[in-house]
């Protein structure tokens, strides 16, 4: 990897809330991280804790009834936020910031052959016809795997794992430095996940491209990242070297999820759950969200709200047993 | 746990399913077959867990729907508690479905969303008429919900699926697979929807209750990382067939059919200092229209020989309670 000082994407404070009949759902809440060129982050957590509303954020593809209400998100030194539409929708959208969507089992268009809707995206963001265009396609499908000669089939002809690796190659059609990978495994069964978590892998690393997988599953972030965020109800609550989290995770909804997930390596450990469930974000606890399901919540935990610690370089958590 | 007391037997169970044809396709060819189960046979000892583990569209959930015969088997017997059932009536299963039940994977499909907790939970006391006693019937529920972990119950009884969490549906279906206090229970990858904090919540009150109160449970997972935590036993499936039968820890440390191994080595592992993630086989999964001849395994198998694309291997004990289907099995 090169230039790994150079920071790529910075988030800075995001607040972002969906706009509902009873009230606005705090989905996305002071959230900050950043990501260096070439890194791989992983950021996790359950169902409804806010992960791909935040990456939809970066993609300014958020729906109708949402509010960035605070914060910038800096890319390559300009604020993603103040651009203008048409400029994002050019320029940064797919050519700079790609995704590979959850489910892109059905993400691919069933009328249309595969070949042709990456020569689509690639002649929208490059000046190129239609022939060089369909030749990148092709040299794209090669690389994922899924080979030239299947251009002309359709999305119904191809396996789940193919179709997915479709999927990646149109990500990667305009060169990007940033791919977001939105549970990219969900409905492909375990070796086909394999194969395909091992490719992105190579090509993160083969292409020098920045990563990140928002998923829930922390197995597969300790197989491909190096970096790792946790979410809990709209706030990151633990960010730093993979590494470094996984052997002495600090935060207690870290150390929870760690010790839920059941591993088939090393001796039989107990499994540990955590009590209650995720809060509902129209209306989420006071101080710490997470005081009422943890085992350690002091007195402050209820009234205010914990800010990032630092435990090391590149390592912060936010609570209130590390001040 | 007596390994003697079987509960449950399932012997060359076979389970095809036909595919619809157009008319003229119809009128031209033979019908055609998936082969969804094919020679199936396991026992479950009295307490045992087993777990069936395979990937999707491996037959693993129609194993499960035939052993209980929510479907009827094409071919083969089902032993319960040693009578034969395959051909009991659709009465006498009525009434034998006291004893054996089911929960389904999707708590949000399973849960009839416009009755409440109370109804779901008390239906099958009804339908199996164990009692009539309005008060006593509200005990027995209050009871299944409180084993369960939704305590007070008293909150629950009169909620709707909706007004509650995911966590929570599952626990409710769970308690009503429980409520007429069952022997034997097939789950159906009954945690697979939840998130991981509740998944392991759930697995351990079912793992208690199971081991509390003695019932055999036929566990239906894709995760081998999970059913390490469950099951006493695991039976891996592979288009159709049980390649590899073992005692969980044996399975997981001496893998002896090579797509167990495969199965293993493509399983991520929560530990960022012992990446492996290898990838020892290739392409896809055939399709169960058409398996391929011999070893189901063999096109994708990195150890295939020629035997293996002509003669299918015997499903055969190769050391006590080891068993495997295959001709080279990985370290004999």
């Amino acid at each position: 990897m090169t230039n790994v000082q150079e920071k790529l994407l910075e988030v800075n404070d995001l607040v972002m809330y969906y706009q509902t009949l009873r009230g606005p759902v705090k989905a996305v809440d002071r959230v900050s991280f950043d990501l260096k060129k070439g890194e791989a982050l992983g950021l996790v957590g359950e169902s409804g804790c806010g992960k791909t509303s935040a990456m939809l954020a970066i993609l300014r593809l958020l729906p109708i009834n949402a509010r960035v209400i605070n914060g910038e998100i800096v890319f390559e030194g300009r604020n993603l936020l103040k651009i203008p539409k048409k400029e994002f929708n050019e320029n940064i959208r797919w050519k700079k910031i790609s995704v590979i969507f959850q489910g892109a089992m059905n993400a691919l268009h069933p009328m249309m052959p595969v070949g042709e809707q990456i020569t689509e995206a690639i002649m929208l963001h490059e000046h190129l016809n239609k022939k060089e265009a369909f030749e990148r396609a092709g040299k794209l499908l090669d690389l994922v795997g899924v080979g030239a000669s299947r251009i002309n089939r359709y999305a119904h002809e191809l396996s789940g794992g193919m179709k997915q690796r479709c999927m990646i190659a149109m990500s990667l059609a305009c060169s990007p430095d940033l791919v977001i990978a939105d549970e990219p495994t969900t409905a492909l069964d375990v070796i086909i996940s394999a194969q395909v978590l091992k490719m992105i892998k190579d090509l993160q690393r083969k292409l020098n491209i920045s990563v990140i997988v928002v998923t829930h599953d922390l197995s597969m972030v300790a197989e491909i990242c190096e970096k790792i965020a946790i979410m809990y109800a709209g706030k990151i609550v633990e960010n730093g070297d993979i590494k470094k989290v996984f052997s002495e995770p600090r935060h207690p909804y870290t150390q929870g999820l760690i010790g839920a997930f059941p591993s088939i390596l090393g001796s039989k450990k107990i499994l540990k759950s955590i009590p209650g469930s995720p809060p509902d974000l129209l209306d989420p606890p006071s101080g710490c969200r997470f005081h009422p399901r943890c085992p350690y919540a002091l007195e402050v935990c209820r009234k205010e709200e914990p800010k990032f610690t630092k435990i090391e370089e590149d390592w912060v958590v936010a609570c209130y047993l590390y001040r | 746990m007596s390994e003697n007391e079987v509960i449950f037997e399932a012997r060359n169970l076979k389970k095809y399913f036909t595919v619809k044809l157009g008319f003229l396709t119809a009128l031209r060819g033979r019908a055609i077959f998936v082969h969804a189960v094919d020679d199936v046979s396991f026992k479950i000892g009295k307490g045992e867990v087993f777990g069936l583990v395979g990937e999707s569209g491996c037959g693993k959930t129609t194993t499960g729907r035939v052993a209980i015969r929510l479907l009827d088997p094409t071919d083969g017997k089902i032993f319960f508690e040693g009578k034969e059932i395959t051909s009991f009536s659709h009465e006498e299963m009525r009434k034998l479905r006291r004893l054996m039940q089911i929960i389904f994977q999707d708590p949000y499909e399973s849960l009839n969303p416009r009755m409440s907790v109370y109804d779901i939970v008390s239906e099958p006391v009804h339908v199996q008429e164990l009692e009539s006693d309005e008060d006593k019937i509200t005990a027995m529920v209050k009871n299944s919900l409180l084993q369960m972990g939704l305590a007070p119950p008293e909150e629950f009884l009169y909620r709707f699926p909706h007004e509650i969490s995911g966590g929570q549906r599952q626990r409710v279906a769970i308690a009503r697979a429980l409520v007429t206090s069952p022997g034997f229970l097939v789950a159906d990858e009954p945690v697979s929807m939840l998130d991981a904090s509740i998944r392991v919540e759930v697995s351990k009150l079912m793992l208690d209750l199971v081991k509390n109160q003695g019932i055999s449970m036929l566990y239906i997972t894709h995760d081998i990382a999970l059913a390490r935590y469950m099951c006493d036993k695991i039976a891996v499936m592979y288009l159709g067939e049980i390649v590899e039968q073992s005692p969980t820890e044996t399975l997981l440390m001496e893998p002896l059919h090579p797509y167990t191994n495969a199965l293993m080595l493509a399983v991520p592992v929560p530990d960022p200092t012992a990446r492996r993630l290898k990838v020892v086989v290739k392409g896809e999964v055939a399709s169960p229209i058409a398996p391929p001849p011999g070893c189901r395994f063999h096109p994708r198998c990195p150890k295939a020989q020629d035997i293996c694309r002509v003669q299918k291997p015997e499903f055969r004990e190769i050391e006590p309670g080891r068993f495997v289907a295959c001709h080279f099995p990985e370290g004999k």
